[in-house]
């Protein structure tokens, strides 16, 4: 049995009271300004989503649909090309687009935790496993001494590192990939953060080392009852993890949904072909392969950005952008959805 | 059976190493006694976990390394006394398609030329005729000829690939071998790669060889499937079967390490815990005993050998 991970609000019943917003993200635009201005990518284009306290929300997209870019924007950590231009992000009731970055520094490591993609570009490889577990809580908690030493061990028993003694001395070279990310993640637990933001975790770990992790994270989200945004593109981590799921397409969040809803009755023609694109173990049904290519955010169609791709596309969706129909706890940006509310 | 195209015997490949400055030299056994066979229009699977020896035998089978024993026949003879003529013959007859398409193609050179390539070294046919080539293999691959001028930075991913499937195609190909062909794709892209392939082979009756760890995606292209474990291969079957009722331990760690296609799909067995171990030192009798959790005291003492099961395809296991 792991031990347990510490909470840091001693809320009655975590897993039950999972009613409270932890983070609101309304209506965020980030955009990459390059050519001096001249040429402006819309990266994130009026995004909203809602997490709830011990949550785990899925961001699902193809590489460019700005996964990634809204992950960062929310965490202040957007490279210096990109700004927030509209919008905003609260969290625990605080606004974060307005901080400076001092402010949010207390915020990162602390409250919300990042994983990236790359373990090992993630880890300095300069400095021992111990070090680099233990500066959350360094700085954090001013932990020295006997005492950072436990909760280094103590953080590394929680991610299954055995003999966790010997192993905090070591060098992220001498740990194989899936321990390096496991040693990621130790680190995002260190400071007892309230939201882990894991950027495709898996990607670079086999099959049978990413089914290892993504139950970690499970037993540990169930011990903490800390919330979780899942980036990815594989839907199958999304069955297998997620509560709520939020499809991205050029950047805007074409369909947000309940992930059993999604997967039952998916309403954006996008989400549709996403799964029939995806192989099913056991089933040799010709796959529904997606015509064309993924857009280029800096030079868009117009209209709705699926629309050269979309098979059941409206005349009207090469001109007019879609809004968002909201039905029952479910969001999708589609012509087609929209002539079905104003018929019915 | 006497239509393998292909057929791989007791291949060994095995690498010399050494442990720190001073240490005794070792060898990592990259391929450790691989059998498998591959018929003609058929495709065949392999599939496992990194470090296990798939890699190393596409690059066996397409003469890039010499084995250490062993052999891999082509149509019933021995690859490893092509020269010259011969050996010209075999890769004209067995190509490649990496998992990148953005580091197998230059950058330097238009997509006729990069496609022209084979065609300029394997056959004697004048500029016209290979350019008309070129423009029939892009059509092969679902792109307009006109595309043929373009450097590979003017095309997707996706149509990155399309391009090196071209490539592989050009020469009248009868085997291709396909290391992790949409592993770097799009998702959306990947569906269009996977049905292409299955479309050409279709029309064109060449073979292939997927290599992937995707259980989902290889079982989807795959006829027969080959999983493999630390150098050696640990069951084979029919692709169907093989999904039914995987009937090895390893395998069956695969299946339960598979993704959910739907969130309400009932969550596998616990997944094995540890990491594949290192080729260089590996484990004694079974491979895959310090993992397994229905491993025996046989297992520690006595290696299983692939043996037939009930006409479903082989298994190398002591349970069976």
């Amino acid at each position: 049995m792991a031990p347990r991970l510490p909470q840091r609000s001693a809320r009655p019943g975590a897993a039950g009271a999972r009613l409270g917003t932890l983070l609101e993200v309304s209506d965020l635009q980030t955009h990459f300004v390059t050519f001096g201005g001249q040429r402006v990518v819309k990266a994130v284009d009026h995004v909203s989503f809602r997490l709830r306290e011990g949550e785990t929300l899925g961001l699902v997209g193809e590489s460019g649909s700005g996964k990634t870019t809204t992950c960062l924007s929310i965490v202040g950590l957007l490279p210096r090309a990109a700004r927030i231009v509209g919008g905003s992000v609260v969290f625990e009731g605080e606004e974060l687009t307005r901080m400076t970055q001092r402010q949010l520094r207390r915020i990162r490591g602390r409250r919300i935790a990042v994983i990236l993609q790359d373990p090992m570009a993630s880890l300095n490889p300069l400095f021992t496993i111990f070090r680099q577990v233990a500066e959350p809580a360094f700085f954090h908690q001013q932990l020295r001494g006997g005492a950072l030493r436990a909760r280094v061990q103590h953080l590394l028993r929680a991610v299954r590192i055995p003999s966790p003694e010997w192993r905090m001395r070591d060098y992220p070279h001498q740990m194989s990939g899936g321990m390096r990310q496991r040693i990621v993640g130790a680190i995002a637990l260190a400071g007892g953060p309230r939201l882990v933001i894991a950027d495709e975790p898996t990607t670079n770990l086999d099959v049978t080392i990413q089914a290892q992790y993504l139950d970690l994270l499970k037993d540990i989200q169930r011990e903490t009852g800390v919330a979780l945004i899942f980036v990815t593109h594989n839907l199958g981590i999304v069955a297998k993890m997620c509560d709520r799921v939020a499809v991205m397409y050029a950047g805007r969040i074409v369909e947000q949904a309940p992930v059993r809803e999604l997967f039952d009755t998916p309403r954006h023609p996008y989400t549709r072909a996403l799964l029939g694109s995806m192989p099913k173990l056991g089933c040799k049904d010709p796959l529904y392969s997606i015509a064309g290519q993924p857009p280029n955010l800096a030079d868009l169609p117009p209209g709705c950005p699926f629309h050269p791709r979309c098979p059941e596309a409206l005349p009207r969706c090469a001109s007019e952008e879609p809004r968002d129909v909201h039905r029952k706890g479910s969001v999708a940006r589609c012509w087609l959805l929209d002539d079905v509310v104003s018929d019915s | 059976m006497s239509s393998a195209i292909l057929e791989v015997r007791g291949l060994k490949k095995h690498f010399p190493a050494r442990q720190g400055l001073f240490g005794r030299p070792t060898w990592v056994k990259a391929v450790d006694g691989v059998d498998f066979a591959i018929h003609v229009g058929e495709t065949l699977g392999l599939i496992g976990e990194s470090g296990c020896g798939k890699t190393t035998t596409s690059k066996l089978i397409l003469k890039q390394e010499t084995p250490t024993a062993g052999m891999v026949a082509f149509e019933g003879r021995d690859i490893a006394g092509f020269e010259g003529k011969d050996l010209k013959a075999y890769r004209r007859a067995v190509q490649v398609v990496f998992q990148d398409p953005f580091s197998s193609l230059s950058p330097r050179m238009r997509v006729q030329d990069i496609i022209a390539e084979p065609l300029e070294i394997h056959t004697n046919l004048a500029r016209a005729a290979i350019l008309e080539r070129v423009g029939e293999v892009l059509g092969l691959v679902g792109l307009a000829p006109d595309v043929a001028p373009l450097f590979p930075h003017e095309f997707s991913g996706g149509q990155r690939q399309r391009i090196a499937i071209a490539r592989a195609l050009a020469t009248k190909t009868r085997l291709i071998v396909l290391d992790e062909p949409v592993s770097a794709l799009d998702v959306s892209v990947r569906a269009q790669i996977i049905t292409q392939l299955e479309h050409l082979q279709r029309a064109l009756g060449v073979s292939y060889l997927f290599i992937g760890h995707d259980l989902a995606t290889v079982a989807h292209i795959s006829h027969r499937i080959a999983v493999m474990y630390l150098g050696r291969i640990v069951e084979t079957a029919d692709s169907d079967a093989l999904c039914a009722r995987p009937l090895h331990p390893y395998t069956k760690a695969l299946f339960a390490a598979a993704l959910p296609s739907h969130p309400d799909d009932p969550p596998g067995e616990r997944t094995i815990g540890g990491e594949v171990p290192s080729a260089l030192s590996v484990p004694s009798g079974c491979r895959f005993h310090p993992r397994c959790p229905a491993a025996m005291p046989v297992c520690v003492e006595v290696e299983p050998r692939l043996t037939p099961r009930d006409g479903r395809g082989e298994v190398a296991c002591h349970l069976y």
